[in-house]
């Protein structure tokens, strides 16, 4: 079984090398032949592992290779194969393969994008296929992790390929910011988290998962000392900084900013990294360190309101946007804000339970907007569209059941899974939970207007595109069409397949650790529980109703009235400039982060650099080049000076020792 | 007195390299100029046997009345200077035919001088060790006069023969003192004599800055070093090849035996000394090197200040300087060879092409060997992860261990201007445009090693730990 472990990363990882050293003799065929081959693999073994899991509770914990040693530290790259990583597993290797397939659709006339004749323009279809699949390799790395260090691997890994793909256009002035924001935002979060593991490291002194989730508890009670006379409980310290690595990662507040940037990569990997798995990261992480977090109820409401924040607040942001794929962008990051309540609601099956169902339908959202781009011929502007369901039935279809899974209407997979949360935060009773409750359940009204307006104003209403885009609009080819039928079935079914088992069962066994106090599910499931009736009592809730009325309203505003929406716009002025501005986060940031350390840099450089040390050295280096030239000129050739120097040698030895 | 025969079996691999150099010179004698192959390929299988033959009785043992010493140092030594010659030999051999003296007698010289070089690391005995040094040093004389005809190797075997002699004089001279006041000439029995406290003694403080200055001639440190660039530029290639690298390792041996295994107690005194010796050579050699123009001359100047860094970890006076020094000049001979094997690749017939400027666009003619040089060059100049730079490591570290900060601080500034002008050569090499077609000479074999040789500063790492551990037994041995 452990080759099996081993093969799933290093299949992609192997596509992506041959991919991407040989991509231009293997051509385009071969380049995306062989990538989804790795990645395909890599999903059926995954699935193979997971029945492994599932079926037989096969559980695997073991190194499989030592990297280093070092200071009497055993750095080894091993696995751990439980229900929880077999989950992730076949979420990411299936939307991975999903989004290869739909790739070869999405990038087909890549060259249009670059100069002409430009070497990067010429292998950019193969670079790309390498990128996503070295993507697929890091995340898997990341999600099979056993310790720390290949976590961070991981997680940094994911990070590189996520700047790498952000900034795939680097032609684009646009694209270079927004990678280098995705960076170093990343950089400030990973700041945290380096911090949480080198507390770890320091007084567990181990830094697999096993040991230190051994050791923790002994450790409850262990106060450290940081700044001031203040004193820290030692895990909700490592808490705090591991989350603020999944804050940067996962895009919470205030750490979001790079995710709405990042949509200027292509779209294939808005749906594969910055939806479906990469910005997941942070969540996976913290249901991971389960056993860590349930003893920090401190750690929990800082989660649970950060989560909050984001969902709340990043929804109201999806509906003043007019790109198609800022949208759905400012969207995921409520999602993501739903999924860190879940996990501060210690409901951690809940929030990995949205996050596979989030994955699903949130690939399959932007994929049909990648799908609608293509039509448009590269317009991304909701405004320059309207009435395409006449002309793309199935991305419309499939759109539409996206866009229900998302809003939460039963029986579509995204409403068990935000329901389940919904539900857990109701039952919690930790600091925060109360507003925590409020901003999901108002969410749940933002979420499903926004998703119709996005439905509305792109497949309703009359066409506003130019003669030109509109004589040309068509249905996507197959490659991309099939992978959204692909992804609407699980975007259906997910939610009542699996919520019984996941939320009520033993889905996750010991993979998922939760105080019996903090567990909102143990209760209901004693009674008995189904899909049916979870269905049954939840449609009449008020997150679905206000869901329903967020649709209507949707479509009062953008169909049956569309001069409403100019009408409000203008009434809420004073608001729309808030949202409008991301309220000011970007602008602060750039001003003073950016700008401050800008102008740092040049002082330093122009002053300290260029006049201190570069003066410096260049003096020192002609010194001593006029020394040598100087001193060459000793050595005359003349034997009797070579004896003389030698003999003024001995005689000034021997007065040293003479006289001193 | 009774006169007991002494055991042979210790001194047997000289014992066979002196017949084996015999062999050689006869056979060349009566088999005449068709078969210089054959004493090639002779004196590398002697040679190769010698090392066998070492490797097979390595013991630690005293014979010839405490005269001759084996020990791990010893055999390690040995063993480096047989191999150090028979890369000389390969890296020569089609330089040697171009210049009609791939003769008989470079390789029977070349065996008395490594059969010199052996009785100098065995020698337990101030008399033996001289009869050595003279060996080796008579040897080289005559093999830099090999090409008669050549104006600058006459001129540099002069100088190098009028130099060695006072020299000589010098060393002897030091030694006499030293018989003075201790009443004898074996190290072992000198060591006994001289306590801590009778190092005031003057004339043993003027004998020991004799035989200091002596083996700074050898080793060619400020300011005993005037000879060290004329020899190294007239000599021919093939010659300094050999000058430059296993005569170091005697160099060594000798220093160890005398300051180490007879003068210990005096180590207050020498390490003064070799302090002012090691600094002026490492500032001295690295500025100089700088103006050069001449490769050759270049190497001899960078030898210099080798030279001083490798006096570093001999003056820390402990143990673990001593093994960093012992591992430092076994590299550094190592990165000699492969730097000389260059400029030999590079000659042909007609011109010696040892001008810096001769490497210009090497990389554009012949990237394997523009890679070769370089990480000849970056391993000289110590940068890591190359093996140069775990060498000065090493050295640097025995120092700061012996709380000397300043010798050590000094020395690092000073390798940074090394840097320089080896870095310079791999700039001539990857950014500049060839004057002429460069040409490669040499042979197969010759290419092989060479390459084998740069690479093997770098791949060569998983196994540092190993022969650092080496040095260090051998010298915990010692002393």
């Amino acid at each position: 079984m452990q080759a099996v472990y081993l093969a799933i990363p290093l299949l992609c990882l192997a596509a992506a090398a041959i991919a991407g050293l040989a991509g231009g003799r293997i051509g385009r065929a071969g380049a995306h032949g062989v990538t989804i081959f790795g990645v395909g693999a890599a999903f059926l073994l995954s699935f193979y592992v997971a029945l492994d899991v599932f079926r037989n509770g096969h559980l695997f914990n073991g190194p499989v290779y030592s990297w280093l040693s070092s200071g009497g530290y055993n750095f080894q790259v091993g696995f751990l194969i439980d229900q929880l990583t077999a989950t992730m597993m076949v979420v990411v290797t299936f939307v991975s393969l999903m989004v290869h397939i739909y790739t070869i659709g999405y990038m087909a006339d890549d060259e249009h994008n670059w100069p002409k004749d430009s070497l990067a323009g010429k292998n950019s279809y193969q670079r790309f296929f390498s990128y996503i699949s070295l993507f697929t390799f890091s995340m898997l790395m990341l999600v099979m992790s056993n310790n720390f260090i290949q976590l961070f691997f991981g997680w940094e890994a994911v990070g590189l390929v996520s700047y790498l793909l952000i900034g795939f256009w680097f032609n684009r002035e646009s694209a270079i910011f927004a990678n280098m924001k995705a960076f170093l935002v990343n950089r400030v979060g990973d700041f945290g988290f380096l911090l949480g593991i080198a507390a770890i490291f320091a007084w567990f002194g181990t830094l697999d998962y096993d040991a230190v989730f051994g050791i923790a508890p002994s450790l409850a009670s262990q106060q450290i000392h940081i700044a001031g006379s203040t004193h820290w409980s030692l895990i909700t310290f490592i808490c705090i900084a591991l989350f603020v690595g999944a804050m940067g990662k996962s895009a919470q507040v205030p750490l979001h900013v790079w995710l709405p940037d990042s949509m200027e990569g292509p779209t294939p990997i808005s749906a594969l990294i910055h939806a479906a798995t990469m910005v997941t990261a942070g969540i996976f992480m913290v249901a991971r360190m389960s056993p860590l977090y349930e003893m920090s109820e401190t750690a929990l409401s800082l989660i649970i309101i950060i989560g909050a924040i984001t969902a709340l607040f990043m929804g109201l942001l999806g509906i003043i946007q007019y790109d198609i794929k800022r949208v759905i962008a400012y969207s995921t990051l409520s999602q993501l804000g739903y999924m860190t309540v879940g996990l501060g609601a210690s409901a951690y099956n809940a929030s990995i339970f949205h996050l596979g169902t989030h994955a699903f339908f949130k690939a399959l959202l932007f994929l049909g907007a990648g799908s609608v781009i293509i039509a448009m011929h590269h317009a991304q502007d909701m405004r320059r569209m309207g009435g395409l369901r006449r002309f793309m039935p199935i991305t419309y279809f499939t759109m539409i059941i996206g866009s229900l899974a998302l809003s939460g209407i039963p029986p579509f997979a995204g409403f068990f899974s935000k329901d389940a949360i919904i539900e857990a935060v109701h039952h919690s009773h930790i600091t925060g939970s109360g507003f925590a409750y409020f901003s999901v359940v108002i969410g749940a009204f933002i979420t499903a207007f926004y998703s119709f307006r996005l439905i509305f104003m792109t497949f309703h209403g009359k066409p506003r595109m130019d003669e030109h885009t509109r004589k040309h609009l068509k249905e996507s080819p197959a490659v991309v069409i099939v992978p959204l039928l692909l992804l609407a079935i699980p975007s259906v079914m997910a939610g009542w397949q699996f919520i019984e088992p996941m939320l009520y069962g033993d889905f996750f066994g010991d993979a998922i650790r939760i105080l019996p106090r903090h567990n909102a599910f143990a209760e209901a499931g004693e009674h008995g529980f189904s899909a049916w009736h979870f269905m049954k009592h939840g449609a009449f809730q008020p997150p679905v109703l206000l869901a329903l009325i967020g649709m209507v309203s949707a479509y009062i505003f953008y169909v049956a009235r569309p001069d409403l929406a100019g009408e409000w716009r203008a009434k809420l002025a004073p608001a729309v400039r808030v949202l409008e501005n991301n309220y000011y986060f970007d602008k602060v940031y750039q001003a003073v982060f950016a700008g401050g350390a800008l102008r740092l840099g040049s002082c330093l450089w122009k002053s300290a650099d260029v006049k201190m040390i570069d003066g410096f050295i260049n003096g020192l280096a002609r010194a001593v080049g006029w020394v040598s030239g100087k001193v060459r000129l000793v050595q005359s050739g003349y034997l009797y000076h070579y004896a003389f120097v030698m003999i003024i040698g001995l005689f000034l030895m021997i007065s040293w020792f003479l006289y001193l | 007195m009774e006169f007991q025969i002494p055991d042979f079996a210790p001194a047997y691999p000289e014992i066979f390299l002196l017949c084996m150099a015999g062999a050689v010179l006869l056979l060349d004698l009566f088999l005449g100029k068709r078969f210089r192959n054959l004493a090639y390929g002779l004196s590398i299988a002697s040679l190769l046997a010698t090392i066998a033959m070492i490797i097979g009785s390595s013991q630690q043992a005293t014979t010839f009345n405490g005269m001759f010493l084996r020990d791990l140092m010893g055999d390690i030594l040995k063993i480096a200077v047989m191999l150090f010659t028979i890369m000389v030999f390969i890296y020569s051999r089609i330089y040697q035919q171009d210049r009609h003296i791939f003769k008989g007698e470079y390789f029977v010289l070349a065996l008395t001088a490594v059969l010199g070089m052996m009785v100098m690391i065995s020698a337990g005995n101030m008399l033996l060790l001289y009869l050595g040094l003279e060996l080796l040093s008579l040897s080289l004389y005559s093999l830099i006069a090999m090409r008669r005809d050549s104006l600058h190797a006459t001129e540099a075997a002069m100088k190098y023969f009028i130099l060695g002699a006072l020299a000589s004089g010098i060393l002897l001279y030091g030694m006499s003192m030293i018989y003075v006041t201790t009443g004898t000439l074996d190290l072992a029995q000198i060591h006994a004599a001289i306590r801590t406290g009778d190092s005031a003694n003057l004339v043993l403080s003027l004998g020991l800055v004799f035989v200091v200055v002596a083996i700074g001639f050898k080793l060619g440190a400020v300011p005993f070093h005037m000879w060290v660039p004329d020899v190294y530029q007239g000599s021919p290639t093939s010659v300094t090849l050999f000058l430059g690298s296993a005569p170091k390792l005697a160099a060594f041996a000798m220093l160890m035996r005398l300051l180490v295994g007879g003068l210990e107690n005096m180590s207050g005194q020498w390490q003064q000394m070799l302090i002012i010796l090691a600094l002026f050579s490492i500032g001295f050699g690295n500025i100089v090197a700088i103006a050069q123009t001449n490769m050759k001359r270049m190497l001899a100047y960078s030898a210099i200040s080798h030279v001083g860094f490798f006096l570093l970890g001999v003056l820390s006076a402990t143990p673990d300087g001593y093994a960093a020094s012992m591992f430092y000049i076994l590299v550094y001979g190592f990165m000699t060879l492969g730097s000389f094997g260059m400029i030999l690749l590079l000659s042909n017939k007609d011109s010696e092409s040892d001008m810096i400027a001769n490497f210009k666009g090497m990389f554009s003619a012949h990237p394997l060997y523009a890679l070769v040089m370089t990480l000849l060059m970056v391993s000289m100049a110590g940068i890591p992860p190359l093996i140069g730079f775990n060498a000065k490591l090493a050295v640097i570290n025995a120092l700061v261990e012996s709380r000397l900060y300043w010798v050590a601080v000094v020395a690092v500034l000073f390798s940074v201007v090394g840097a320089f002008y080896y870095l310079r050569i791999v700039k001539f090499m990857y950014f500049d445009q060839p004057g002429e077609a460069i040409r490669l000479n040499g042979g197969m074999e010759m290419h092989t090693l060479l390459t084998i040789n740069a690479l093997a500063l770098i791949l060569g790492l998983p196994w540092i730990g190993w022969l650092i551990r080496i040095c260090n037994s051998a010298l915990a041995q010692l002393s």
